[in-house]
């Protein structure tokens, strides 16, 4: 049997690459300029945030642009996440555990805790398709975060105390984790820049391993064509669970990540604005793009603190610049330019099979 | 007010009342020392075998259209077969029955041996049946490579936890997969092609990319939706080849349905001919071009001469 290659390299391993660099390269330029006392509080402020945002938006991709499913929940899943982590984190801290111990033992309780819950949701939202599925996941995402409203939990001499009324009989010297609309107080503020570069690069492994496995196949071809994948016999409702669980649950650790990172969360912090806003990153960074997700997280996470000179105007410039980087990447023109200066300084091959985009001399 | 869910052990999947099959009604019920169909065409080879695929009076209504009725074919284990017949006669339902993108509203069809009520797409792709679509139907965005892969998913059988770390089980199925995918991308003469996105490949490579993918799922039964169409003579020539090839290597059943008379007499071994919804002629090629009840579905009818 003569043994046959494939030429060139799959697009997925450049993307891999591309994707691990950003991340590596961020958090060494960051540490070095943290050593040189060159990073101002306010960067130094958002450092975590934008970790957990990279996690959102990269686990929303999973979903949006690889699945294929418009999900506007994720933020729901966030605070199951955030808010497991914060009751295991304050659980440990009173048995006197290190502190890395805690953040890690919170991140896989807040993990499988969104996972389940990403479960539990998916199987009967995602029968549904399209818009109906978007109001769907909107619907859940505030359901959650209404069920957080309500939630009180604390610790004391007794153990463990969780309850849907404020008088719940924890004691005077007990501490109280989770208080209903106040949302999460006392929360020892554990969450460390090196631990959201792990978690990102824990998020970046196992999406584009998924990826570029045989699940990750399957959940893409049931989203370039539904009809022909059931054709070869994929079961198109078991790959959109699966890729919607575990997106879940790397929320799940994003909020766990984002939780730990301030004294007291209130529940309404995950609304549908935040939904949105990851959304946002998906969309401008482009679907399926996991690089573009982490870049557009970055940049608008800190483009409104970055904006504050503007004052009143911070919004509008903001917006602005949305539609402008929006109008910028999709615009063909731009594209092609930018692809042809690509293709005369780096000289890529163009495959000789896909029909040549003109302007090429 | 109490919801009463109620459950009948005894109730089947499929409505016995729809199925009337006009031949056998049950496969119990199968008297294999009658020929099965008389009126079944089979290449001189296949006589003795059991047949891949044998359907009983299928048909199919949509509302008060009935696009296929009485439907009654036999394909043999290495037939390549034919299926004829004038815009909206019901061919392309036909593969959707076959393939239960739809369910038969009478009649049941065999494959393999195995009934297929009440069965679904993922279930027939299982038993070995695969397909490729009239309009294309690529999964666009993937790889070449990745499109035939993905139809590997019997054989590639990792879990997700491997599927996630990458280990060595993951390794050794892949490995396996990508050798194997670019045999079967050979067969067209594609493994060059391998890592450029489906979706930009020209139109025939994508119609032949389709027939790949269906052979990766290992079928026993592969239908064949117009594979000629926008090709030119040459391409459909190699097409011919190709398709024989095919059989011949994977010592499979082809059916194909096709516009294209030279590559239809020259390939299928028996051909149906199908007129609103219903089979008007059966036969080896030579017979169909001298069937007048063909004649006149294609030419409409003599007039009578005074």
């Amino acid at each position: 049997m003569k043994k046959i290659t494939s030429k060139g390299l799959s697009p997925y391993r450049k993307n891999e690459i591309i994707s691990y660099g950003i991340a590596i390269l961020g958090f060494a330029v960051i540490s070095v300029l943290r050593s040189l006392g060159m990073v101002s509080s306010s960067l130094q402020g958002q450092l975590v945030p934008i970790c957990a945002y990279v996690i959102m938006a990269v686990s929303l991709n999973l979903v949006v642009g690889i699945s294929g499913e418009l999900s506007l929940g994720h933020a729901g899943f966030m605070s199951v996440g955030a808010y497991t982590g914060i009751v295991v984190s304050g659980i440990m801290g009173t048995m006197g555990a290190a502190d890395p111990v805690r953040f890690f033992a919170a991140v896989i309780a807040g993990a499988l805790a969104a996972g389940v819950a990403g479960f539990l949701i998916g199987i009967p939202v995602l029968r549904l398709r399209g818009d109906y599925l978007a109001i769907v996941t909107l619907a859940f995402g505030e359901i959650i975060k209404n069920i957080m409203n309500i939630v009180y939990a604390g610790i004391d001499e007794n153990g463990f105390h969780i309850s849907t009324k404020s008088d719940y009989g924890l004691s005077a010297e007990g501490r109280m984790l989770l208080n209903g609309p106040m949302g999460a107080t006392q929360v020892d503020r554990i969450s460390t820049f090196f631990y959201g570069f792990i978690l990102v690069m824990v998020t970046l492994f196992v999406v584009q391993n998924i990826l570029n496995s045989r699940q990750g196949r399957a959940i893409m071809a049931c989203r370039d064509n539904r009809i022909a994948s059931e054709s070869i016999g994929l079961n198109v409702m078991k790959n959109k669970l699966m890729a919607f669980t575990v997106s879940s649950a790397l929320a799940g650790m994003g909020g766990v990540l984002f939780g730990l990172n301030y004294s007291t969360l209130l529940p309404i912090k995950f609304n549908f604005n935040t939904s949105i806003l990851i959304l946002v990153f998906v969309v401008l960074g482009g679907l399926g793009n996991i690089w573009g997700s982490m870049i557009a997280a970055i940049v608008l996470t800190v483009l409104p603190e970055a904006l504050r000179q503007f004052a009143d105007y911070r919004m509008l410039v903001y917006a602005v610049v949305l539609i402008v980087v929006m109008i910028a990447t999709y615009n063909p023109a731009i594209r092609s330019r930018v692809s042809a200066f690509a293709e005369k300084y780096l000289r890529r091959k163009k495959p000789d099979a896909a029909p040549a985009e003109g302007g090429a001399d | 007010m109490k919801f009463k869910f109620k459950f009948n052990p005894n109730k089947k999947r499929y409505r016995e009342d729809l199925v009337q099959g006009p031949i056998y009604d049950t496969y119990e019920n199968y008297d294999e020392s009658k020929p099965s169909i008389d009126y079944a065409v089979l290449p001189e080879r296949e006589k003795e075998t059991a047949p891949i695929l044998e359907t009983r009076g299928v048909g199919i209504d949509f509302g008060g259209l009935t696009a296929v009725d009485e439907f009654t074919i036999t394909v043999g284990p290495t037939e390549i077969a034919g299926i004829i017949g004038p815009n909206g006669a019901g061919k392309t339902t036909i593969f959707n029955l076959l393939t239960k993108v739809y369910q038969p509203t009478r009649g049941t069809f065999f494959f393999d041996g195995q009934d297929t009520r009440g069965l679904n797409t993922t279930k027939m792709s299982e038993l070995g049946v695969a397909r490729t679509f009239q309009n294309i139907r690529l999964f666009d965005k993937l790889t070449v490579e990745e499109n035939v892969k993905a139809a590997m998913h019997r054989e590639i059988n990792y879990g997700l936890l491997s599927g996630l770390i990458h280990g060595p089980k993951y390794r050794r199925q892949e490995k396996e997969a990508h050798e194997k995918a670019l045999q079967l991308l050979s067969i067209f003469d594609m493994q060059d092609m391998a890592n450029y996105r489906a979706g930009s490949l020209p139109y025939g490579a994508q119609r032949r990319l389709e027939i790949v993918r269906a052979l990766a799922t290992e079928p026993k039964l592969l239908l064949l939706d117009e594979p000629a169409a926008g090709m030119n003579p040459s391409e459909t020539a190699e097409l011919m080849n190709n398709i024989r090839k095919i059989r011949d290597t994977f010592r499979i059943a082809i059916i194909l349905i096709e516009h294209d008379m030279s590559l239809v007499m020259n390939v299928c071994e028996d051909i149906a001919v199908l007129n609103f919804g219903r089979v008007i002629a059966k036969g080896t090629p030579k017979e169909i071009q001298s069937n007048p009840a063909v004649i006149e579905a294609y030419l409409g009818k003599k007039k009578e001469a005074k």
